[in-house]
Protein backbone atom coordinates (compact mmCIF):
# COMPACT_ATOMS: atom_id res chain seq x y z
CA UNK A 1 0.00 0.00 0.00
CA UNK A 2 1.92 3.32 -1.11
CA UNK A 3 -0.06 5.02 1.85
CA UNK A 4 1.56 2.93 4.52
CA UNK A 5 4.63 2.96 2.84
CA UNK A 6 4.22 6.93 3.10
CA UNK A 7 3.58 7.40 6.24
CA UNK A 8 6.20 4.96 7.50
CA UNK A 9 8.51 6.97 5.55
CA UNK A 10 7.80 10.14 7.23
CA UNK A 11 8.11 8.42 10.66
CA UNK A 12 11.77 7.49 9.77
CA UNK A 13 11.74 10.83 8.18
CA UNK A 14 10.82 12.62 11.20
CA UNK A 15 13.11 10.57 13.83
CA UNK A 16 16.36 11.06 11.68
CA UNK A 17 15.79 14.59 11.74
CA UNK A 18 14.97 15.01 15.23
CA UNK A 19 18.08 13.07 15.83
CA UNK A 20 20.53 14.99 13.20
CA UNK A 21 19.17 18.62 14.74
CA UNK A 22 19.87 17.83 17.99
CA UNK A 23 23.19 17.02 17.02
CA UNK A 24 23.70 20.01 15.06
CA UNK A 25 24.48 23.66 16.03
CA UNK A 26 27.43 25.97 17.19
CA UNK A 27 28.72 22.50 19.13
CA UNK A 28 28.38 19.66 16.68
CA UNK A 29 27.47 16.01 17.93
CA UNK A 30 28.17 13.32 15.57
CA UNK A 31 25.02 11.53 15.21
CA UNK A 32 25.96 8.24 16.65
CA UNK A 33 27.00 10.34 19.74
CA UNK A 34 23.68 11.90 20.18
CA UNK A 35 21.95 9.12 20.57
CA UNK A 36 24.13 7.47 23.07
CA UNK A 37 23.47 10.88 25.11
CA UNK A 38 20.01 10.82 24.67
CA UNK A 39 19.63 6.78 25.22
CA UNK A 40 21.66 7.44 28.43
CA UNK A 41 19.83 10.52 29.71
CA UNK A 42 16.00 8.41 28.99
CA UNK A 43 17.55 4.80 30.73
CA UNK A 44 19.96 6.91 33.36
CA UNK A 45 23.06 5.69 32.32
CA UNK A 46 26.73 6.86 32.53
CA UNK A 47 28.81 9.50 30.86
CA UNK A 48 32.16 9.80 30.69
CA UNK A 49 33.32 12.75 32.44
CA UNK A 50 34.84 14.58 29.48
CA UNK A 51 30.97 14.69 27.78
CA UNK A 52 29.43 16.19 30.36
CA UNK A 53 29.33 19.38 28.28
CA UNK A 54 28.06 17.77 25.11
CA UNK A 55 25.88 15.61 27.28
CA UNK A 56 24.10 18.74 28.63
CA UNK A 57 24.07 20.52 25.13
CA UNK A 58 22.35 17.77 23.69
CA UNK A 59 20.19 16.84 26.48
CA UNK A 60 19.51 20.21 28.43
CA UNK A 61 19.11 22.33 25.47
CA UNK A 62 19.08 21.46 21.90
CA UNK A 63 16.66 18.17 22.49
CA UNK A 64 13.47 19.75 24.09
CA UNK A 65 14.18 22.28 21.59
CA UNK A 66 13.75 19.89 18.53
CA UNK A 67 10.88 17.87 20.00
CA UNK A 68 9.14 21.29 20.67
CA UNK A 69 9.58 21.95 16.55
CA UNK A 70 8.28 18.79 16.11
CA UNK A 71 5.89 19.32 18.18
CA UNK A 72 4.30 22.43 17.40
CA UNK A 73 4.87 22.00 13.93
CA UNK A 74 2.48 18.94 13.54
CA UNK A 75 -0.08 20.67 15.56
CA UNK A 76 0.06 23.92 13.34
CA UNK A 77 -0.18 21.45 10.00
CA UNK A 78 -3.39 19.29 11.81
CA UNK A 79 -5.19 22.40 13.02
CA UNK A 80 -4.36 24.31 9.65
CA UNK A 81 -6.29 21.27 8.16
CA UNK A 82 -9.29 21.34 10.90
CA UNK A 83 -10.03 25.03 11.01
CA UNK A 84 -9.71 25.18 6.87
CA UNK A 85 -12.21 22.36 7.23
CA UNK A 86 -14.56 24.34 9.78
CA UNK A 87 -14.64 27.10 7.72
CA UNK A 88 -14.59 26.35 4.75
CA UNK A 89 -11.62 28.32 3.59
CA UNK A 90 -8.69 27.80 1.51
CA UNK A 91 -6.91 30.73 2.56
CA UNK A 92 -7.87 30.05 6.92
CA UNK A 93 -5.04 29.17 8.93
CA UNK A 94 -4.44 28.47 13.06
CA UNK A 95 -4.55 31.61 13.60
CA UNK A 96 -7.42 33.10 11.22
CA UNK A 97 -9.61 33.10 14.26
CA UNK A 98 -7.86 35.85 15.74
CA UNK A 99 -5.93 33.44 18.51
CA UNK A 100 -2.25 34.53 17.89
CA UNK A 101 -3.26 38.23 18.73
CA UNK A 102 -4.83 37.61 21.24
CA UNK A 103 -2.54 35.73 22.79
CA UNK A 104 0.74 38.74 21.19
CA UNK A 105 -1.79 41.22 23.67
CA UNK A 106 -1.94 38.26 26.41
CA UNK A 107 1.47 37.54 26.67
CA UNK A 108 2.92 41.75 26.14
CA UNK A 109 0.36 43.02 28.55
CA UNK A 110 1.77 40.22 31.41
CA UNK A 111 5.27 40.91 30.63
CA UNK A 112 4.43 44.80 30.35
CA UNK A 113 2.05 45.20 34.06
CA UNK A 114 4.38 42.77 35.40
CA UNK A 115 1.01 40.85 36.87
CA UNK A 116 1.14 37.27 38.11
CA UNK A 117 5.09 37.48 39.22
CA UNK A 118 3.68 34.56 41.16
CA UNK A 119 3.76 31.89 38.20
CA UNK A 120 7.18 32.99 37.48
CA UNK A 121 9.11 32.19 33.96
CA UNK A 122 5.44 30.83 32.99
CA UNK A 123 3.78 33.95 33.82
CA UNK A 124 3.88 35.21 30.13
CA UNK A 125 3.18 31.71 28.89
CA UNK A 126 -0.07 31.61 30.87
CA UNK A 127 -0.96 34.75 29.77
CA UNK A 128 -0.20 34.33 26.19
CA UNK A 129 -2.76 30.94 26.46
CA UNK A 130 -5.17 32.98 28.25
CA UNK A 131 -5.10 35.36 25.71
CA UNK A 132 -5.69 33.07 22.82
CA UNK A 133 -8.76 31.79 24.57
CA UNK A 134 -9.99 35.27 25.36
CA UNK A 135 -9.80 36.59 21.77
CA UNK A 136 -11.71 32.94 20.49
CA UNK A 137 -14.27 33.23 22.72
CA UNK A 138 -14.77 36.31 21.91
CA UNK A 139 -14.68 35.92 18.25
CA UNK A 140 -17.41 33.28 19.06
CA UNK A 141 -19.63 35.38 20.88
CA UNK A 142 -19.54 38.06 18.54
CA UNK A 143 -19.86 35.76 15.24
CA UNK A 144 -22.84 33.89 16.59
CA UNK A 145 -26.72 34.86 15.39
CA UNK A 146 -29.90 33.22 16.17
CA UNK A 147 -29.24 31.44 12.46
CA UNK A 148 -25.87 29.69 14.08
CA UNK A 149 -22.28 30.64 12.76
CA UNK A 150 -21.87 30.74 9.23
CA UNK A 151 -18.25 30.17 8.32
CA UNK A 152 -18.26 32.91 6.61
CA UNK A 153 -19.04 35.32 9.09
CA UNK A 154 -16.55 33.31 11.61
CA UNK A 155 -13.80 34.34 9.40
CA UNK A 156 -14.90 37.69 8.68
CA UNK A 157 -15.26 38.52 12.97
CA UNK A 158 -11.84 36.41 13.04
CA UNK A 159 -10.29 38.73 10.63
CA UNK A 160 -11.54 41.94 12.26
CA UNK A 161 -10.71 40.65 15.86
CA UNK A 162 -7.26 40.49 14.90
CA UNK A 163 -7.01 43.81 13.63
CA UNK A 164 -8.81 45.00 16.79
CA UNK A 165 -5.74 43.14 19.00
CA UNK A 166 -3.15 44.38 16.61
CA UNK A 167 -4.21 47.66 17.31
CA UNK A 168 -4.30 47.12 21.39
CA UNK A 169 -1.07 46.20 20.79
CA UNK A 170 0.30 48.81 19.09
CA UNK A 171 -1.08 51.55 21.72
CA UNK A 172 0.48 48.88 24.89
CA UNK A 173 4.03 49.13 23.05
CA UNK A 174 3.46 52.87 22.57
CA UNK A 175 2.49 53.57 26.24
CA UNK A 176 5.12 51.16 26.99
CA UNK A 177 7.73 52.11 25.22
CA UNK A 178 10.63 49.95 26.95
CA UNK A 179 12.65 47.59 24.76
CA UNK A 180 11.58 44.18 26.54
CA UNK A 181 8.07 44.72 25.23
CA UNK A 182 9.37 45.53 21.92
CA UNK A 183 10.87 42.29 22.31
CA UNK A 184 8.04 40.24 23.70
CA UNK A 185 6.03 41.65 20.53
CA UNK A 186 8.40 40.10 17.94
CA UNK A 187 9.02 36.99 19.52
CA UNK A 188 4.97 36.35 20.12
CA UNK A 189 4.37 37.55 16.30
CA UNK A 190 7.41 35.85 14.60
CA UNK A 191 7.51 32.72 16.68
CA UNK A 192 10.78 31.01 18.25
CA UNK A 193 11.79 27.90 20.20
CA UNK A 194 14.29 29.55 22.35
CA UNK A 195 12.68 29.13 25.54
CA UNK A 196 11.97 25.29 25.22
CA UNK A 197 12.68 23.47 28.05
CA UNK A 198 11.73 20.23 29.42
CA UNK A 199 9.01 21.77 31.69
CA UNK A 200 7.11 23.54 29.06
CA UNK A 201 6.83 20.81 26.73
CA UNK A 202 4.47 18.14 28.22
CA UNK A 203 1.16 20.61 29.02
CA UNK A 204 2.05 21.38 25.07
CA UNK A 205 2.82 17.94 23.74
CA UNK A 206 0.33 16.23 25.64
CA UNK A 207 -2.34 18.90 24.30
CA UNK A 208 -1.72 18.59 20.49
CA UNK A 209 -1.38 14.63 20.53
CA UNK A 210 -4.74 14.53 22.54
CA UNK A 211 -5.78 17.33 19.97
CA UNK A 212 -4.64 15.10 16.94
CA UNK A 213 -6.29 11.73 18.13
CA UNK A 214 -9.92 13.64 18.62
CA UNK A 215 -9.55 15.05 15.35
CA UNK A 216 -8.75 11.58 13.43
CA UNK A 217 -11.35 10.34 14.82
CA UNK A 218 -13.05 12.74 13.52
CA UNK A 219 -12.26 12.36 9.56
CA UNK A 220 -15.38 11.23 8.67
CA UNK A 221 -17.57 14.02 9.65
CA UNK A 222 -14.69 16.81 8.61
CA UNK A 223 -14.89 14.94 5.25
CA UNK A 224 -18.97 15.11 5.22
CA UNK A 225 -18.74 19.17 6.14
CA UNK A 226 -17.07 19.57 2.70
CA UNK A 227 -20.02 18.55 1.35
CA UNK A 228 -21.85 21.33 2.74
CA UNK A 229 -24.07 22.10 5.77
CA UNK A 230 -27.04 21.07 3.97
CA UNK A 231 -26.00 17.47 2.98
CA UNK A 232 -23.95 16.63 5.99
CA UNK A 233 -27.11 16.97 7.52
CA UNK A 234 -28.85 14.67 5.40
CA UNK A 235 -25.92 12.18 6.03
CA UNK A 236 -26.54 12.26 9.96
CA UNK A 237 -23.72 15.21 10.76
CA UNK A 238 -25.03 18.26 12.73
CA UNK A 239 -22.89 20.61 11.27
CA UNK A 240 -23.15 23.55 13.37
CA UNK A 241 -22.63 21.60 16.57
CA UNK A 242 -19.20 19.77 15.11
CA UNK A 243 -18.34 23.49 13.85
CA UNK A 244 -18.96 24.29 17.70
CA UNK A 245 -16.69 21.03 18.83
CA UNK A 246 -13.83 22.07 16.62
CA UNK A 247 -13.64 25.61 17.44
CA UNK A 248 -12.74 25.15 20.48
CA UNK A 249 -10.62 22.01 20.37
CA UNK A 250 -8.76 24.01 17.73
CA UNK A 251 -8.51 26.86 19.73
CA UNK A 252 -7.09 25.14 22.80
CA UNK A 253 -4.29 23.54 21.14
CA UNK A 254 -3.56 26.45 19.24
CA UNK A 255 -3.46 28.55 22.30
CA UNK A 256 -1.11 25.94 23.73
CA UNK A 257 1.29 26.18 21.08
CA UNK A 258 1.30 30.01 20.80
CA UNK A 259 1.78 30.10 24.32
CA UNK A 260 5.22 28.69 24.12
CA UNK A 261 6.61 29.42 20.62
CA UNK A 262 4.99 32.26 19.14
CA UNK A 263 2.43 32.00 16.42
CA UNK A 264 4.58 30.42 13.64
CA UNK A 265 3.00 31.67 10.41
CA UNK A 266 2.50 30.08 7.00
CA UNK A 267 3.03 26.37 7.87
CA UNK A 268 -0.76 25.75 9.07
CA UNK A 269 -2.35 27.39 5.82
CA UNK A 270 0.23 25.71 3.55
CA UNK A 271 1.20 22.03 4.78
CA UNK A 272 -2.00 21.19 4.76
CA UNK A 273 -2.13 22.00 0.81
CA UNK A 274 0.23 20.25 -0.27
CA UNK A 275 -0.37 17.32 1.55
CA UNK A 276 -3.80 17.42 -0.19
CA UNK A 277 -2.02 17.65 -3.44
CA UNK A 278 -0.24 14.44 -2.98
CA UNK A 279 -2.71 12.28 -0.69
CA UNK A 280 -6.09 14.10 -2.04
CA UNK A 281 -8.67 15.23 0.63
CA UNK A 282 -9.68 12.26 2.35
CA UNK A 283 -9.19 13.36 6.11
CA UNK A 284 -8.57 10.34 7.06
CA UNK A 285 -5.20 10.33 5.43
CA UNK A 286 -4.82 13.87 5.31
CA UNK A 287 -4.46 13.58 9.25
CA UNK A 288 -2.05 11.77 9.40
CA UNK A 289 0.28 12.65 6.90
CA UNK A 290 0.22 16.44 7.30
CA UNK A 291 1.56 16.51 11.06
CA UNK A 292 3.93 14.42 10.06
CA UNK A 293 4.86 16.56 7.25
CA UNK A 294 5.05 19.45 10.07
CA UNK A 295 6.96 17.71 12.18
CA UNK A 296 9.81 17.13 9.75
CA UNK A 297 9.31 20.84 7.93
CA UNK A 298 9.68 22.83 11.26
CA UNK A 299 12.32 20.67 13.06
CA UNK A 300 14.51 21.81 9.83
CA UNK A 301 13.20 25.43 9.96
CA UNK A 302 14.32 25.43 13.69
CA UNK A 303 17.31 24.22 12.84
CA UNK A 304 17.97 27.23 9.84
CA UNK A 305 16.92 29.80 12.50
CA UNK A 306 19.37 29.12 14.83
CA UNK A 307 22.32 27.80 12.65
CA UNK A 308 22.35 30.26 9.26
CA UNK A 309 23.32 33.45 11.24
CA UNK A 310 24.44 31.75 14.45
CA UNK A 311 24.93 33.36 17.46
CA UNK A 312 21.88 35.25 15.96
CA UNK A 313 18.57 33.61 15.41
CA UNK A 314 16.21 34.23 12.26
CA UNK A 315 12.49 34.63 13.37
CA UNK A 316 11.09 31.15 12.48
CA UNK A 317 7.87 32.94 10.56
CA UNK A 318 10.43 34.22 8.17
CA UNK A 319 12.08 30.97 6.92
CA UNK A 320 8.78 28.48 7.04
CA UNK A 321 7.60 31.47 4.48
CA UNK A 322 10.91 31.73 2.13
CA UNK A 323 11.55 27.96 1.93
CA UNK A 324 7.60 27.32 1.81
CA UNK A 325 6.82 29.68 -0.97
CA UNK A 326 8.46 28.19 -3.47
CA UNK A 327 7.45 24.84 -2.82
CA UNK A 328 4.04 25.47 -2.59
CA UNK A 329 3.96 27.27 -6.21
CA UNK A 330 5.89 24.72 -7.59
CA UNK A 331 3.10 22.01 -6.43
CA UNK A 332 0.44 24.06 -7.33
CA UNK A 333 1.66 24.61 -11.01
CA UNK A 334 2.49 21.21 -11.39
CA UNK A 335 -0.86 19.64 -10.41
CA UNK A 336 -4.25 20.47 -10.97
CA UNK A 337 -5.41 21.78 -7.35
CA UNK A 338 -9.06 22.56 -6.69
CA UNK A 339 -9.87 24.02 -3.78
CA UNK A 340 -13.92 25.44 -3.80
CA UNK A 341 -14.12 25.69 -7.69
CA UNK A 342 -12.31 25.68 -10.59
CA UNK B 1 -41.72 2.94 4.45
CA UNK B 2 -44.05 5.80 4.62
CA UNK B 3 -42.93 9.85 4.77
CA UNK B 4 -46.21 12.15 5.66
CA UNK B 5 -46.38 15.54 6.26
CA UNK B 6 -48.62 16.20 8.79
CA UNK B 7 -50.13 19.96 9.50
CA UNK B 8 -46.88 21.20 8.98
CA UNK B 9 -45.59 24.26 8.77
CA UNK B 10 -42.23 26.55 8.77
CA UNK B 11 -41.06 29.67 9.47
CA UNK B 12 -37.99 31.45 8.53
CA UNK B 13 -37.06 35.08 9.36
CA UNK B 14 -40.81 35.77 11.01
CA UNK B 15 -42.47 34.14 7.87
CA UNK B 16 -44.68 31.01 6.90
CA UNK B 17 -42.26 29.85 4.09
CA UNK B 18 -44.53 26.59 4.43
CA UNK B 19 -48.02 26.97 5.87
CA UNK B 20 -50.13 23.81 7.50
CA UNK B 21 -48.58 21.24 4.75
CA UNK B 22 -50.33 18.01 5.21
CA UNK B 23 -49.07 15.02 2.10
CA UNK B 24 -48.27 11.45 2.13
CA UNK B 25 -45.67 9.72 0.02
CA UNK B 26 -46.85 5.83 0.23
CA UNK B 27 -44.39 3.17 0.83
CA UNK B 28 -42.88 2.47 -2.64
CA UNK B 29 -44.46 5.37 -4.19
CA UNK B 30 -42.96 8.11 -6.45
CA UNK B 31 -44.17 11.57 -5.48
CA UNK B 32 -43.69 14.75 -7.29
CA UNK B 33 -43.77 18.40 -5.50
CA UNK B 34 -44.31 20.86 -8.07
CA UNK B 35 -44.74 24.41 -7.62
CA UNK B 36 -43.90 28.20 -8.87
CA UNK B 37 -39.96 29.42 -7.64
CA UNK B 38 -40.54 30.62 -4.43
CA UNK B 39 -43.19 28.72 -3.37
CA UNK B 40 -42.06 26.63 -0.64
CA UNK B 41 -40.80 23.40 -1.96
CA UNK B 42 -37.41 23.49 -1.01
CA UNK B 43 -38.30 24.58 2.02
CA UNK B 44 -40.96 21.53 2.42
CA UNK B 45 -37.98 18.90 1.65
CA UNK B 46 -35.29 20.59 3.60
CA UNK B 47 -37.39 19.41 7.06
CA UNK B 48 -37.18 16.02 5.82
CA UNK B 49 -33.52 15.83 5.66
CA UNK B 50 -33.15 17.43 8.73
CA UNK B 51 -31.61 20.61 7.42
CA UNK B 52 -34.69 22.59 9.35
CA UNK B 53 -37.00 21.96 11.92
CA UNK B 54 -40.79 22.45 11.28
CA UNK B 55 -42.04 25.00 13.51
CA UNK B 56 -45.66 23.31 13.63
CA UNK B 57 -46.61 20.15 12.45
CA UNK B 58 -45.35 16.58 12.53
CA UNK B 59 -42.98 14.50 9.86
CA UNK B 60 -43.88 10.75 10.15
CA UNK B 61 -41.64 8.06 9.02
CA UNK B 62 -43.50 5.15 9.08
CA UNK B 63 -45.10 5.28 12.37
CA UNK B 64 -42.32 7.31 14.22
CA UNK B 65 -42.04 10.77 14.71
CA UNK B 66 -39.24 12.09 12.88
CA UNK B 67 -38.49 14.85 15.50
CA UNK B 68 -37.97 12.02 18.19
CA UNK B 69 -35.25 10.54 15.86
CA UNK B 70 -31.61 10.94 15.99
CA UNK B 71 -29.98 12.90 13.03
CA UNK B 72 -27.97 9.57 12.38
CA UNK B 73 -30.97 7.67 12.64
CA UNK B 74 -33.17 9.28 10.56
CA UNK B 75 -29.66 9.26 7.96
CA UNK B 76 -29.35 5.51 7.48
CA UNK B 77 -33.22 5.48 6.16
CA UNK B 78 -33.23 8.92 4.96
CA UNK B 79 -30.98 10.08 1.68
CA UNK B 80 -31.19 13.15 0.11
CA UNK B 81 -29.94 15.54 -2.95
CA UNK B 82 -30.13 18.46 -1.97
CA UNK B 83 -31.14 21.78 -4.26
CA UNK B 84 -27.83 23.48 -3.92
CA UNK B 85 -24.17 21.95 -3.49
CA UNK B 86 -21.40 23.48 -2.53
CA UNK B 87 -18.30 21.09 -2.47
CA UNK B 88 -14.73 22.38 -1.63
CA UNK B 89 -12.17 19.84 -1.16
CA UNK B 90 -11.43 17.59 -4.27
CA UNK B 91 -12.58 14.72 -3.48
CA UNK B 92 -12.53 11.45 -5.94
CA UNK B 93 -15.84 10.79 -6.86
CA UNK B 94 -15.34 7.40 -5.57
CA UNK B 95 -14.90 8.70 -1.90
CA UNK B 96 -18.00 11.48 -2.72
CA UNK B 97 -20.08 8.23 -3.16
CA UNK B 98 -18.63 6.62 -0.48
CA UNK B 99 -19.32 8.83 2.15
CA UNK B 100 -22.94 8.06 1.98
CA UNK B 101 -22.20 5.04 3.76
CA UNK B 102 -21.60 7.70 6.93
CA UNK B 103 -24.28 7.38 8.44
CA UNK B 104 -23.84 3.95 8.73
CA UNK B 105 -20.77 3.91 10.76
CA UNK B 106 -19.39 5.29 13.81
CA UNK B 107 -15.53 6.71 13.61
CA UNK B 108 -13.19 5.63 11.02
CA UNK B 109 -14.07 2.21 10.47
CA UNK B 110 -13.14 1.46 6.32
CA UNK B 111 -16.05 0.46 4.45
CA UNK B 112 -16.47 -3.44 4.16
CA UNK B 113 -17.00 -5.37 0.65
CA UNK B 114 -20.40 -5.10 0.62
CA UNK B 115 -20.54 -1.42 1.24
CA UNK B 116 -18.04 -1.00 -2.03
CA UNK B 117 -20.00 -3.30 -3.91
CA UNK B 118 -23.08 -1.24 -3.02
CA UNK B 119 -21.21 1.87 -3.92
CA UNK B 120 -20.11 0.53 -7.18
CA UNK B 121 -24.09 -0.51 -8.23
CA UNK B 122 -24.73 2.75 -7.37
CA UNK B 123 -22.37 5.00 -9.83
CA UNK B 124 -23.41 2.49 -12.83
CA UNK B 125 -26.69 3.21 -11.91
CA UNK B 126 -25.73 6.89 -12.03
CA UNK B 127 -23.56 5.97 -15.02
CA UNK B 128 -20.39 7.74 -13.11
CA UNK B 129 -18.36 4.51 -12.82
CA UNK B 130 -16.29 6.00 -15.51
CA UNK B 131 -15.59 8.89 -13.36
CA UNK B 132 -14.52 6.71 -10.58
CA UNK B 133 -11.03 8.43 -9.90
CA UNK B 134 -11.48 11.86 -11.04
CA UNK B 135 -11.71 14.87 -9.28
CA UNK B 136 -15.35 15.65 -8.36
CA UNK B 137 -14.48 19.42 -8.90
CA UNK B 138 -13.68 19.12 -12.36
CA UNK B 139 -17.27 17.38 -13.52
CA UNK B 140 -19.29 19.24 -15.66
CA UNK B 141 -22.46 19.98 -13.90
CA UNK B 142 -24.66 17.33 -14.98
CA UNK B 143 -21.62 14.43 -14.00
CA UNK B 144 -21.35 15.83 -10.70
CA UNK B 145 -25.20 15.78 -10.31
CA UNK B 146 -25.15 12.00 -11.30
CA UNK B 147 -22.64 11.48 -8.56
CA UNK B 148 -24.38 12.96 -5.74
CA UNK B 149 -27.38 10.88 -6.38
CA UNK B 150 -25.04 7.72 -6.70
CA UNK B 151 -24.05 8.82 -2.93
CA UNK B 152 -27.88 9.03 -1.97
CA UNK B 153 -28.23 5.78 -3.22
CA UNK B 154 -25.09 4.13 -1.58
CA UNK B 155 -26.86 5.56 1.75
CA UNK B 156 -28.91 2.96 1.08
CA UNK B 157 -31.91 4.41 1.93
CA UNK B 158 -35.71 3.44 2.64
CA UNK B 159 -36.78 7.02 1.28
CA UNK B 160 -35.50 9.11 -0.83
CA UNK B 161 -35.83 13.02 -1.08
CA UNK B 162 -34.68 14.71 -4.35
CA UNK B 163 -34.55 18.85 -4.91
CA UNK B 164 -34.93 19.09 -8.69
CA UNK B 165 -32.14 16.33 -9.66
CA UNK B 166 -32.62 16.82 -13.14
CA UNK B 167 -30.97 20.03 -12.78
CA UNK B 168 -28.13 19.98 -14.98
CA UNK B 169 -28.73 16.96 -16.82
CA UNK B 170 -29.46 15.79 -20.61
CA UNK B 171 -32.79 14.22 -21.42
CA UNK B 172 -31.08 10.93 -21.26
CA UNK B 173 -29.89 11.24 -18.24
CA UNK B 174 -33.13 13.11 -16.93
CA UNK B 175 -35.31 10.34 -18.00
CA UNK B 176 -32.87 7.47 -17.13
CA UNK B 177 -33.57 9.25 -13.30
CA UNK B 178 -36.47 8.98 -13.42
CA UNK B 179 -37.19 5.14 -14.70
CA UNK B 180 -34.62 4.79 -11.91
CA UNK B 181 -36.65 6.36 -9.03
CA UNK B 182 -39.74 4.23 -10.74
CA UNK B 183 -38.21 1.11 -10.93
CA UNK B 184 -36.23 1.40 -6.96
CA UNK B 185 -38.98 0.73 -5.19
CA UNK B 186 -38.11 3.38 -2.73
CA UNK B 187 -40.54 5.74 -0.93
CA UNK B 188 -39.78 8.91 -3.39
CA UNK B 189 -40.32 12.42 -2.81
CA UNK B 190 -39.04 14.38 -5.57
CA UNK B 191 -39.24 18.36 -6.67
CA UNK B 192 -39.74 18.86 -10.03
CA UNK B 193 -39.90 22.15 -12.59
CA UNK B 194 -40.25 19.59 -15.42
CA UNK B 195 -44.69 18.87 -15.35
CA UNK B 196 -43.84 16.43 -18.26
CA UNK B 197 -41.51 14.88 -16.89
CA UNK B 198 -43.29 14.87 -13.23
CA UNK B 199 -46.76 13.65 -15.05
CA UNK B 200 -44.55 10.90 -16.79
CA UNK B 201 -42.95 9.06 -14.16
CA UNK B 202 -44.84 10.23 -10.75
CA UNK B 203 -47.44 8.00 -8.97
CA UNK B 204 -49.03 11.21 -7.87
CA UNK B 205 -48.19 14.95 -7.04
CA UNK B 206 -48.36 17.39 -4.92
CA UNK B 207 -48.79 21.48 -6.13
CA UNK B 208 -47.37 23.74 -3.87
CA UNK B 209 -48.26 27.71 -3.78
CA UNK B 210 -46.86 30.44 -1.52
CA UNK B 211 -46.33 27.52 0.96
CA UNK B 212 -49.85 25.86 0.75
CA UNK B 213 -50.65 22.72 -0.44
CA UNK B 214 -53.49 23.73 -3.45
CA UNK B 215 -54.10 20.15 -5.37
CA UNK B 216 -52.46 16.88 -5.17
CA UNK B 217 -53.49 13.46 -6.86
CA UNK B 218 -52.36 11.41 -9.75
CA UNK B 219 -51.00 13.39 -12.58
CA UNK B 220 -54.09 13.02 -14.52
CA UNK B 221 -56.10 14.53 -11.69
CA UNK B 222 -53.70 17.39 -10.92
CA UNK B 223 -52.32 18.66 -14.47
CA UNK B 224 -55.14 20.50 -15.65
CA UNK B 225 -55.17 24.07 -17.78
CA UNK B 226 -56.56 25.42 -15.31
CA UNK B 227 -54.26 24.71 -12.29
CA UNK B 228 -51.62 25.17 -14.59
CA UNK B 229 -52.49 29.13 -15.44
CA UNK B 230 -53.96 29.62 -11.97
CA UNK B 231 -50.52 28.46 -9.75
CA UNK B 232 -47.86 28.93 -12.48
CA UNK B 233 -49.43 32.02 -14.46
CA UNK B 234 -48.96 30.61 -17.70
CA UNK B 235 -51.36 29.32 -20.03
CA UNK B 236 -50.89 25.63 -21.88
CA UNK B 237 -52.48 23.08 -23.95
CA UNK B 238 -52.91 19.89 -22.11
CA UNK B 239 -52.88 16.65 -24.37
CA UNK B 240 -52.77 12.92 -23.82
CA UNK B 241 -49.91 10.77 -25.16
CA UNK B 242 -50.42 7.20 -23.82
CA UNK B 243 -52.64 8.23 -21.52
CA UNK B 244 -50.79 10.71 -19.66
CA UNK B 245 -51.01 14.13 -19.42
CA UNK B 246 -48.33 16.50 -21.07
CA UNK B 247 -48.15 20.42 -21.62
CA UNK B 248 -47.79 22.33 -25.07
CA UNK B 249 -46.37 25.79 -24.15
CA UNK B 250 -48.86 28.40 -25.83
CA UNK B 251 -46.33 31.22 -25.66
CA UNK B 252 -48.10 34.80 -26.71
CA UNK B 253 -47.14 36.17 -30.37
CA UNK B 254 -44.00 37.38 -31.00
CA UNK B 255 -43.15 41.12 -30.17
CA UNK B 256 -46.20 40.83 -27.86
CA UNK B 257 -43.88 42.48 -24.74
CA UNK B 258 -43.48 45.57 -27.03
N1 LIG C 1 -33.41 31.29 5.19
C1 LIG C 1 -34.43 31.98 4.68
N2 LIG C 1 -34.81 33.13 5.25
C2 LIG C 1 -35.85 33.83 4.75
N3 LIG C 1 -36.56 33.46 3.69
C3 LIG C 1 -36.23 32.33 3.08
C4 LIG C 1 -35.16 31.52 3.54
N4 LIG C 1 -35.05 30.46 2.73
C5 LIG C 1 -36.01 30.60 1.80
N5 LIG C 1 -36.72 31.71 2.00
C6 LIG C 1 -37.86 32.17 1.20
O1 LIG C 1 -38.84 31.17 1.25
C7 LIG C 1 -39.52 31.06 0.04
C8 LIG C 1 -39.56 29.61 -0.41
O2 LIG C 1 -38.22 29.21 -0.67
P1 LIG C 1 -37.91 27.76 -1.24
O3 LIG C 1 -36.45 27.68 -1.43
O4 LIG C 1 -38.56 26.76 -0.37
O5 LIG C 1 -38.64 27.83 -2.65
P2 LIG C 1 -38.76 26.73 -3.77
O6 LIG C 1 -40.18 26.40 -3.93
O7 LIG C 1 -37.81 25.63 -3.53
O8 LIG C 1 -38.29 27.58 -5.03
P3 LIG C 1 -37.38 27.20 -6.30
O9 LIG C 1 -38.28 26.57 -7.29
O10 LIG C 1 -36.91 28.53 -6.80
O11 LIG C 1 -36.29 26.33 -5.83
C9 LIG C 1 -38.82 32.00 -0.92
O12 LIG C 1 -39.59 33.17 -1.05
C10 LIG C 1 -37.51 32.30 -0.25
O13 LIG C 1 -37.11 33.60 -0.56
MG1 LIG D 1 -36.09 25.01 -4.38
Amino acid sequence: MAGGVRIAGLVVALAVSVLLAIGLGAATVAPADTARYLWAAVTGGEIAAGEVTSYQIVWQIRAPRVVLAAVVGGGLAAVGVAVQALVRNALADPFILGVSSGASVGAVGVSVLGVWGALGIYAVSAGAFLGALAASVLVHLAARSRAGTTPLRLVLTGVAMAFGFQALLSVLIYLVPDAEATSAVLYWTMGSFGAATWGVLPVVALTVLIGLVVLRRLSRPLDVLSLGDETAASLGVDAAGLRGRLFVLTSLVTGAMVAVSGAIGFVGLVVPHVVRIVTGAGHRRVLVVAPLVGGVLMVWVDLVSRTLVAPRELPLGAITALVGVPVFIVLLRRRAYLFGGR
Amino acid sequence: MRLAFDEVTAVLDGREIVRRLSLEVPSGQVVGLVGPNGSGKSTAVRCVYRALRPTTGTIWLGRTDLASMSRKDSARSVAALTQHNGLDLDFTVEEVVALGRAPHHTGNQRLGARERALCHTAMERLDVAHLATRGVLSLSGGERQRVLIARALAQEPQVLVLDEPTNHLDIRHQAGLLVLLRDLGLTVLVVLHDLNLAAATCDRLGVLSEGRLVASGTPHEVLTEALVREVFGTTVTIVHHRGVPQLLHSLPERGSLR
